[in-house]
């Protein structure tokens, strides 16, 4: 039949594009439901306290109200591990913002003025919810997230450190930043009897239904939950209260329900990525050589769960120094709990590190590309594993070629185009490349159509598509022969969307499986599918514990060109351009989108994002988009990102690593170093903002 | 103050005054709907939970992210701002009727082909917007990043493009992509 | 939202005459801040009375060259209106400064101006706020206030009034008309919003009931060559941490007249008077520019946060003034 163009590698526009562009695709409080009820949360006004009071007249006097639930008649529930979904169950209220009632009526309006109208009286305690590098709660975590070593300690850094020639010693802050995907949290719960069907947004349908299995006492195959698009998570749509709360609402009123938090409630509920306070001592020798290098990170969590983010972890395997530390330690507050937020860890780790080797590289006047190149180590520093494959040098060559990086002039604060300074700055980034266990179907049928099943979600990342092509590929025909199904807890179980492990886990249980059937239809049918159709499942755990021991990172380089006017203080970045090294790339379209959105949101992190903490009221002050900045369109002027072709065999049959969060890695520091290159102001804390470069005219 | 008193008296007198509900005739997309609405309802929610056309979302229900633009009479203008019981008469065009069904508009179809989006949420909302901004420039209007204020027409450089679209939010940023999918569509002569 | 009830008046004095009989009765314009903030809880209206259907929705150009703007022409009309373009560049540039496309597409010109001042704990229910409730407290004062006044500010109060349009309008003497239930009133627009002393919840001096008709812009021939600058950590859809209208008249190197206004700074657009009058007769120069914007800015009183609002401000001033020196300079030695 000639020869088969392989999918992987092209340029495939999404599947999911054309009802996405026509306003067809669903969202999960958009499917049609008969006698739908609306369900509006109420926020807790108090920080630390107790409830005495629910009050619940007014509001239930409210036309088409149906009911006000609360700890005191909520459905009960099974705690299910995490404690934030353990909602009104307890009168005990652990941070301002916590869901402490829910108002339910027939209609939207009914139901938010009824929440409005709940009257909650509390007894209260003094709050404690601000986090400082000399915190009295500050302690050291058993490990930090996902599971991984809280301190490591290589050589003896204090000594390495003491006899070091050069010195970088800097303490970097990063503000509570918010995930800020564009549908908020929202679910349709319907209860079919004891069985309960939930169109739910999240990144992970099977975590949803084991959780609503246990929280309501239900065997999981009673709980099916469908998640056919998602509008973003970056982190914040691993399960959280959302659902949970429909579906109390759901059993209370006895009617299918729909929740969608408002944007306000989404600042107190969803988590959040922490703030940091990080402190970053370099020793090198005057060409730059590093002789040590430590990372301690301090970042909060709630007093609900101990969330520990693994700052200090960024470092680990990125550069080489014989004198190594890192440490975590962790403050419990009365502050909602934080949680995962696109390149947990990675990306505020990675904002001190590569802010600190800029610093290095302007004290001993060293070229920051060539400073870091200098620090190329051969095996991984901490754990002395080689690396299944490492780029870092060929993404910061790469880069600086195309960027024109050659020719810089590294004095900062003389370039001037009229009443703006320019400069210009770089920063490495590595991500973990992990892969998960997952299970898929597939199935032929005689008419040479495939299907191929698996309950991946697809939160805006392409998976769907990336998923399908690979699929064409392990099974040799044309993509437009195989149909993909992905988001429901229908289909075989598979991972969690996050950690950039989505395509890495799925593809590789699509590989399998699709390689299964045509094993069996080459050597068990002779070469034709029978009429039956053939059908296959697969998993992956054993191939999974197979796995070789290597250090599996994607690496890339952020370059940025950025402009300041020196009458405001206004920071705009002209150019910003990545190069990564990630294994092989799936789509060409939609992997290039990922790789800018993720720089984008690291701008935005560099000179925007900032929850601004109200230590009186103990909340956020600002709780909305017109408050807490995201980047817009007219923030980003030109922005590229390439990738370099690497081909990886110790990775998944997919060969990939990817590429949802190296993106974000990095380029606040970029930004920062450029800014610092334009004005000769070192920003430690971010976001960069105008007030803290006025004070600093050049 | 006699044509005030008698103001006041009439307007008193008037039934609609006392109901917190109101009939309103909107044509949608070319359907003339009759809803029966909360007073407090908005354009969006309307649109959403009464004619079961969901292509218009709600990102954030203030004005401040821009995913439930729509074209009011016209113009693109933020749904979930605008009560639905001022629209007496109004002409509402969303995502799903800008072309006509089984078809794509221009920028639906650049919209593909550029991947001027990836988890899709906001992108009825920028196609609403693209739209009613190709027609404002077409008008001649300017904007903030217009050097000439007085001049005719004025280019729809990327510059302009991106200063024009800021009113729609894109988390996944997929803005150098919705920029080159208007600009492509632009370049065409826009789209009618 | 509590629920309300709606009436579409048919002509000016039966809307004005609804308003003030009804204790909890409002104009319902464009519904940009109204309808926002009806959503949070801060406005509770029992009666919207909607006036965008009113004739209201005319630009005229008066005999003596200025202009008369129907309070209901919407601010994307106004911005795109030839002779606002031509004549008044620093009203199109505000305009277009402010929100985006499709907010200006349906906030109307008197909304604008009564826009209720910004300020986080102002917007939150769940917060003390004097403007919200008096004499519950300002939770402002000690808490984030980047973004508030440092001018004309009281204990009670430091919202600042987030219009780019009105700093505009205050930098060229419009006069705001207004009708009463006793009848019409001209009131410059200077006096129409209010400081906040110790009455926040007041921010006009309507008496209960006004509706602004139109607004009038007196002719300023040297204004074509105006602007209006605004400075902001996002690029676009963002409220000014500081900006300034200017426009200025030269005789030769010097100074004749000027005209200038803050934003972002206080509880109404901040007309700097006494820079004005500072610079009058003076050399057309930065320093000039710098000593006027100083003198203006003596009177600051600057919060923990938004000290940086001072050099900003004195920044913008300077440099907008430059640049329209420049433009005179070049309009002058341009030969058709």
């Amino acid at each position: 039949m000639g020869t088969l163009t392989r999918a992987v590698g092209q340029a495939h526009a999404r599947l999911d594009g054309p009802d996405k562009v026509r306003g067809a695709a669903r969202y999960s409080v958009e499917y049609p439901v008969e006698n739908v009820a609306y369900a509006w949360p109420v926020p807790s006004t108090v920080v630390k306290g107790r409830i005495t009071r629910v009050d619940t007249r007014a509001a239930l006097a409210e036309p088409g109200v149906l009911a006000v639930l609360s700890y005191e008649n909520a459905p009960r529930l099974t705690p299910a591990g995490d404690p934030e979904l353990f909602v009104l169950q307890e009168p005990a209220v652990a941070y301002r913002g916590q869901i402490v009632a829910l108002a339910v009526a027939g209609s939207l309006e009914a139901a938010r003025e009824a929440a409005g109208l709940v009257r909650l009286e509390y007894d209260t305690w003094p709050h404690d919810t601000v986090l400082t590098e000399n915190h009295p709660g500050l302690y050291q975590p058993s490990h930090v997230n996902p599971s991984l070593p809280t301190d490591t300690e290589i050589g003896n850094f204090d000594a390495g450190y003491a006899a070091a020639p050069v010195r970088v010693d800097a303490t970097y802050r990063t503000p509570a930043e918010h995930n800020n995907p564009m549908e908020p949290h929202a679910s349709t719960v319907q209860w079919q009897g004891d069985r309960l069907v939930v169109h739910d947004a999240n990144q992970g349908p099977g975590q949803v239904q084991a959780g609503l299995a246990t929280l309501f006492g239900l065997p999981p195959e009673r709980v099916r939950v469908i998640t056919e698009h998602v509008g973003g998570g970056f982190g914040c749509k691993t399960m959280r209260c959302c659902v949970v709360l429909a579906a109390l609402a759901a059993r209370h009123v006895d009617r299918p329900v729909r929740l969608a938090l408002t944007r306000q409630q989404m600042f107190g509920v969803v988590g959040y990525r922490t703030p940091t306070i990080q402190r970053i001592r370099l020793g090198a020798d005057p060409t730059g050589r590093l002789t040590a290098s430590c990372h301690d990170a301090i970042s909060q969590s709630s007093m609900l769960k101990e969330f520990a983010e693994q700052t200090a972890v960024y470092g680990r395997p990125l550069y080489a120094a014989p004198h190594r530390r890192t440490t975590h330690r962790l403050a419990r507050l009365d502050v909602p709990s934080p949680a995962w937020m696109r390149a947990p860890g990675q990306c505020p780790g990675s904002f001190a590190v590569e802010s600190a080797m800029d610093e290095l590289a302007v004290t001993c006047g060293v070229d920051p590309v060539e400073l870091r190149i200098r620090n190329e180590p051969a095996t991984d520093p901490e754990e002395g594993t080689p690396y299944s494959s490492r780029n870092l040098v060929a993404c910061l060559r790469e880069g600086a070629h195309r960027f024109g990086w050659a020719d810089r002039d590294r004095t900062p604060a003389v370039r001037r185009a009229g009443r703006c300074l320019l400069g210009t700055g770089v920063a490495g980034s590595i991500y973990p490349a992990r892969s998960l266990v997952s299970s898929a179907s597939a199935y032929a049928g005689p008419d040479g159509a495939f299907l191929v099943q698996i309950n991946a979600v697809d939160i805006g990342t392409g998976a769907r598509t990336a998923l399908w092509q690979i699929a064409a590929d392990e099974l040799g025909v044309p993509p437009d022969r195989v149909m993909i199904r992905v988001g429901d807890t229908g289909l075989p179980e598979a991972s969690l969307a996050g950690g950039s492990t989505g395509t890495a886990s799925w593809g590789w249980a699509v590989a399998k499986v699709c390689r299964e059937i045509r094993v069996q239809i080459d050597d068990v049918h002779g070469g034709s599918v029978p009429a039956g159709g053939v059908h296959a499942q697969v998993d992956t755990t054993a191939d999974i514990q197979a796995q070789q021991t290597f250090s599996r990172y994607a690496f890339g380089a952020q370059f940025a060109e950025v402009r300041v006017d020196v009458d405001t203080g206004e920071v705009r970045v002209d150019r910003l351009l990545g190069v990564f090294a990630a294994g092989r790339i799936v789509n060409a379209l939609t992997a290039r989108s990922q790789l800018i959105g993720g720089m984008t949101m690291g701008m935005s992190m560099a000179l925007l994002e900032e929850g601004l903490w109200d230590p009186r009221s103990g909340d956020w002050a600002n709780h909305d988009l017109a408050t807490y900045h995201v980047a817009g369109c007219a923030d980003i002027e030109q922005i590229e990102a390439y990738w370099l072709d690497e081909d990886d065999p110790h990775l998944n049959p997919a060969g990939v690593k990817g590429i949802g969060e190296i993106g974000i890695v990095g380029t606040a520091a970029a930004i920062t170093n450029a800014v610092y290159h334009a004005t000769g102001v070192r920003v430690r804390d971010l976001p960069v903002r105008l007030d803290r470069l006025l004070g600093h005219r050049a | 103050m006699t044509d005030v008193a008698a103001g006041a008296a009439a307007a008193r007198g008037g039934l609609p005054d006392r109901d917190l509900r109101s009939r309103v005739a909107v044509r949608v997309n070319d359907d003339v709907r009759q809803l029966d609405l909360d007073n407090r309802t908005t354009l969006l929610d309307a649109l959403r939970e009464q004619v079961g056309l969901t292509g218009t979302k709600k990102g954030c229900d203030h004005g401040q992210c821009g995913a439930c633009t729509v074209l009011l009479d016209g113009r693109r203008v933020q749904s979930c701002l605008v009560l639905a019981v001022t629209l007496d008469g109004a002409e509402v065009v969303t995502v799903e009727d800008l072309a006509p069904a089984g078809d794509l508009h221009p920028l639906q179809s650049r919209f593909l082909e550029r991947d001027a989006y990836q988890c899709g949420y906001c992108t009825p909302g920028q196609l609403c917007s693209a739209t009613g901004m190709l027609a404002e420039a077409r008008r001649g209007w300017p904007s903030a990043v217009t050097t000439d204020l007085v001049a005719d027409r004025t280019a729809l450089t990327d510059a302009e493009i991106r200063e024009r679209m800021s009113g729609n939010l894109c988390r996944c940023a997929a803005y150098p992509n919705i920029v080159a999918a208007i600009r492509d569509v632009a370049a065409a002569g826009g789209a009618a | 939202m509590r629920a309300f009830r709606y009436h579409r008046p048919r002509d000016i004095a039966e809307a004005v005459a609804v308003v003030a009989a009804e204790p909890d009765a409002t104009y319902l314009g464009g519904g940009t801040n109204l309808v926002d903030l009806m959503k949070l809880g801060v406005a509770r209206p029992g009666l919207l009375v909607d006036v965008t259907r009113l004739p209201l929705d005319t630009i005229g150009t008066l005999p003596d060259g200025g202009l008369r703007i129907g309070a209901t022409v919407r601010n994307s009309d106004l911005a795109a209106d030839l002779t606002v373009r031509r004549d008044f560049p620093m009203l199109a540039r505000a305009l277009l400064a402010g929100a985006s496309g499709q907010l200006r597409n349906m906030a109307t010109v008197g909304g604008n101006l009564l826009q209720r001042t910004r300020c986080l704990y102002f917007q939150d229910v769940t917060k003390p706020c004097n403007k919200r409730e008096p004499g519950a407290g300002c939770a402002a004062r000690e808490g984030q206030h980047r973004d508030l006044a440092i001018l004309g500010t009281s204990d009670a109060c430091v919202a600042t009034h987030p219009s780019d349009l009105a700093v505009a309008l205050a930098a060229l003497d419009a006069v705001v008309e207004v009708q009463e239930p006793a009848g019409p009133r001209d009131i410059p627009l200077a006096e129409l919003l209010r400081l906040p002393g110790d009455e926040p919840d007041r921010e006009t001096t309507m008496v209960r009931g006004g509706l602004v008709t139109a607004v009038r812009v007196p002719p300023l021939p040297y204004a074509r060559v105006s602007t209006y600058r605004k400075a902001r950590d996002r690029a676009s859809f963002a409220f000014a941490a500081g900006s300034v209208a200017a426009a200025v008249g030269l005789d030769d190197g010097t100074v004749r007249d000027v005209r200038l206004a803050f934003g972002a700074v206080a509880h109404r657009p901040w007309r700097a008077y006494v820079a004005e009058d500072a610079l009058r007769g003076q050399p057309a120069t930065p320093e000039s520019f710098g000593r006027a914007a100083d003198a203006e800015l003596a009177a600051a009183q600057p919060l923990r946060d938004n000290g940086f609002k001072v050099p900003l401000v004195r920044n913008l001033t300077v440099a907008t003034l430059t640049d329209l020196v420049d433009s005179h300079r070049r309009a002058a030695a341009w030969v058709p």
